[in-house]
């Protein structure tokens, strides 16, 4: 099990090595890799393009929070290993922003705690988008799919 | 204790941190809002009934219904956004 929250790029091929040359159990490894996608947002007559974004997130509480999701993919699912690395700061568009990575024997608990890890992170993880337009600063609204994906992994919850 | 803000909140409240020391009868997260709000045009508005807010505890989500007895840092933000 590892967290980080880190201001630079990481390496995919080179975090997927590490993890599964420390444990030859992992049969299957299911991975997400988050990044920062050009949008357009309109906004009454205007139209802009957002490039960059600054994340920021609350340092202390962050990790304690990405613990506990993960801690709680392990409790769900017989895991061999998970990875969370998430950035913070300014990023562009086209820029990677989170990895979760999750490695069990068999595949099924592989792809299903890595959308839980996903899931979870979005919407009980201490992080805030802060999109750059043309127009100025805008701070991301939270997504209402993001709340439902998130809930739909609360009746699962063990017994 | 002290009282912490984030993301937009921040920017509205006019500060990131502040050191606050409430009287007795402020006892749960509930309590501190409708005290904070006093303090400024700032404050009043980030903390607005309506306004879409959570808090935490000492790093932990707690529901405005939380105590704040032993609490050391007590945090007020958006939804979060991250991933």
């Amino acid at each position: 099990m590892t967290v980080r929250v880190q201001e630079e790029d990481f390496d995919v091929g080179a975090e997927l090595e590490r993890l599964t040359q420390a444990n030859k159990r992992i049969g299957g490894l299911t991975v997400f890799v988050g990044l920062v996608r050009e949008m357009h947002m309109r906004e009454g007559l205007h139209r802009d393009r957002i490039d960059a974004l600054t994340l920021e997130h609350y340092p202390g509480m962050t990790e304690k929070a990405l613990e506990e999701i993960e801690a709680e993919a392990h409790q769900r699912w017989p895991l061999e290993a998970t990875l969370i690395v998430h950035r913070y700061g300014r990023l562009a568009a086209g820029d990677r922003i989170v990895l979760v990575a999750a490695g069990s024997p068999h595949r099924e608990a592989a792809f299903e705690a890595c959308a839980f890890l996903v899931d979870w992170l979005k919407t009980k993880a201490p992080f805030w988008k802060l999109e750059d337009t043309a127009a100025g600063e805008k701070w991301v609204g939270a997504h209402e799919g993001d709340a439902e994906a998130a809930a739909r992994w609360e009746g699962k919850a063990k017994a | 204790m002290k009282v912490r803000y984030f993301a937009w909140m921040k920017r509205t409240v006019g500060l990131a941190e502040e050191q606050v020391e409430p009287p007795a009868d402020v006892r749960t997260i509930a309590d501190l809002v409708a005290w904070l709000r006093a303090r400024s045009a700032g404050h009043a508005e980030a903390l607005a009934e309506g306004a879409a807010f959570g808090a935490a505890i000492d790093h932990r989500t707690a529901p405005f219904d939380a105590p704040l007895a032993g609490a050391q840092e007590v945090a007020f933000f958006p939804p979060f956004t991250g991933g």
